[in-house]
């Protein structure tokens, strides 16, 4: 099995036992955002433990910040902190790991949850790095629901105004969002058309589960010039686990005893 | 009569900080000529965004900009800016500690005429409910250039409103200033009238007026509102008899709440509210619209007198 597809099995695990243990987050969204994050942080970006403080690091943003809880096992598993404390204190009272981005973990950017912000965020570090002359990339991981939210369109006006070829921007496609599918909640279809109109690059991947397809896209994305990338990454809601599969109710839903040991089965027969 | 804005002091400084500061940026939401940020624009062109008529972006873009490093002066109408942008200055600039000031131009009822659309009367309440966000809002051209001075050193979020005209002196280049220190222009045991911003030279007015009248009455140029300066605010509450404020905003919020909350904290003594009213307001200039609800020299004299006759 190729070495990002098992890593992205291994944080599906810590994924749901942080989920199972804590009775909180958002696993339908982890579960589809999973492979995106495995790619970038384990291959594409320069971002660790030991460049945190660099100016010169990677700028990682997770806008659809309500899926931190995959986010975390990917940092705690590079070690930016202890994962087994994140999944054995997600949620909890007093506990740094709260259910959306925030700085006082190590490896998180800035402050995020709210939708729609993450983008503009990016266009700002990316600015930053053009005036700058420095090299770094900004990353930006949005999520269908969350294009609803007016300010990504302001956001993708000024990134292409500004040429920022330094900015890639990934939609992770999943088709559901709380109340039921997009198209149904507010029909957000043809991003990729969207990002287009707005003067984007735009790189459609029609598995974005597949971590090969994913990485020839972000390395395509790094040689576009002139203009600002985003990879439209259609995934599985819930991927991985079989009865939490492109169903909405697996948003936030917690696991009872049987599914915990059905999902961990799944997934460790993958692994295996 | 002074003719150069507040807006002005603000674009002065920050040219003269830019020579030997690469890191400050200026950021505008079609508000560079409104804001008078045109000739910094002109100036250091690579110091300086334009986001268009888009200031969530506006504000999301500077918090970015801010922690990559730069210093960020975000510039649009505050009428926009706080309340469009609020959930964006919550979390992107509050929230995050980023390094943004938001300088809100045209504040309070400044476009007098142009309707509610375009008033803030919510603005300093409203950016003093987050958490980490300072509140200013200076009079003269001379406290403004030295709040701005003072904010340029340090690498917390901040909200400046000023307003459209320009403001009478009250000050001058030499002044003193301390930051988040209000400035007494005047004690008083009678009463002391806290005001801020395009109301404090109606207050030296009225001051005058009273004391020439026979009244012993102090004023204070609250313009640091978050945080307030409470050892002003208790000194004045101790010396005099009432306490009467004066703000181009909502009655709820704003300097008013801020002061009768300490002072009902402290003492037993009277808290007069002078504010924009609650409701749609009329419309005509800043001066008229003062004139009109009761907040210039001559309210504030009324208000003065009608405590004291009630007191």
């Amino acid at each position: 099995m190729e070495r990002l597809k098992k890593k992205a099995y291994e944080l599906r695990r810590d994924i749901i036992e942080e989920i199972y243990n804590s009775k909180a987050g958002h696993v339908g969204g982890d579960l589809s955002v999973v492979d995106i994050l495995t790619v970038l942080y384990y291959q594409v970006m320069n971002i660790s433990p030991k460049n945190m403080k660099d100016e010169n690091r990677d700028r990682f943003l997770l806008s659809k910040g309500h899926c931190v809880d995959a986010l975390y096992m990917v940092l705690g598993d590079l070690g930016f902190f202890d994962k087994e404390e994140a999944i054995h204190s997600f949620c909890a009272f007093n506990s740094p790991y709260i259910g959306h981005p925030n700085t006082s973990v190590p490896g998180i950017e800035i402050n995020s949850g709210s939708l729609g912000h993450g983008l503009s965020l990016g266009v700002g570090m990316a600015l930053a790095a053009k005036m700058d002359e420095k090299t770094y990339r900004t990353y930006v991981v949005l999520g269908d629901g969350e294009m609803a939210e007016g300010s990504n369109y302001e956001a993708m006006m000024s990134a292409s105004h500004y040429k920022l070829d330094n900015l890639c921007a990934t939609v992770d496609l999943n088709g559901l969002q709380i109340s039921g599918t997009t198209n149904e909640v507010m029909c957000t279809s043809d991003l990729g058309e969207k990002f287009r109109a707005f003067g984007w690059n735009v790189i459609d991947v029609k598995d974005g589960n597949d971590c090969d397809s994913l990485l020839s896209a972000y390395q395509q994305a790094a040689l576009c010039k002139g203009q600002p990338t985003a990879v439209i990454a259609h995934t599985v809601k819930g991927k991985g686990v079989s009865f939490m599969e492109n169903q909405k109710g697996w948003h936030h839903g917690v696991m009872n005893e049987e599914q915990y040991q059905t999902a961990v089965r799944e997934l460790e027969e993958v692994l295996s | 009569m002074n003719h150069i804005t507040n807006r002005q002091a603000i674009c002065e400084t920050l040219m003269e900080a830019a020579e030997n500061d690469r890191t400050i940026v200026v950021a505008c939401s079609d508000s560079r000529g409104s804001a008078s940020l045109a000739p910094f624009a002109q100036a250091f062109p690579r110091q300086f965004i334009e986001l268009g008529i888009a200031e969530q972006n506006l504000v999301s873009v500077s918090a970015g900009l801010a922690s990559c490093g730069k210093k960020v002066f975000a510039a649009s109408p505050a009428s926009f800016l706080s309340t469009r942008s609020y959930e964006q200055v919550k979390v992107d600039v509050a929230y995050s500690g980023t390094n943004v000031t938001l300088i809100g131009i045209s504040g309070g009822i400044s476009y007098g005429a142009l309707g509610m659309t375009h008033h803030s009367l919510q603005d300093i309440g409203a950016m003093a409910c987050l958490p980490d966000m300072r509140v200013y809002v200076p009079s003269d051209r001379f406290q403004t250039a030295r709040l701005i001075r003072e904010l340029l050193k340090d690498e917390k979020p901040a909200y400046v409103r000023v307003s459209r005209s320009a403001t009478e002196d009250i000050y001058g280049d030499d002044m003193d200033f301390t930051l988040n220190r209000a400035h007494v222009l005047a004690e008083g045991k009678d009463a002391v009238i806290i005001t801020c911003g395009e109301l404090v030279p109606y207050g030296v007015k009225a001051q005058k007026e009273l004391e020439r009248q026979g009244y012993d009455v102090g004023l204070i140029d609250m313009y640091c509102l978050k945080p307030i300066d409470e050892e002003a605010v208790k000194r004045a509450a101790s010396q005099a008899d009432v306490i009467i404020t004066a703000e181009e905003h909502s009655p709820y919020g704003g300097l008013g709440s801020m002061v009768a909350q300490i002072v009902s904290r402290e003492t037993k003594k009277m808290v007069v509210n002078l504010a924009l009213p609650d409701g749609h307001l009329i419309s005509g200039t800043n001066h008229e619209i003062f004139h009109y609800y009761g907040l210039d020299d001559l309210g504030m004299v009324a208000a003065v007198k009608k405590a004291r006759s009630e007191g």
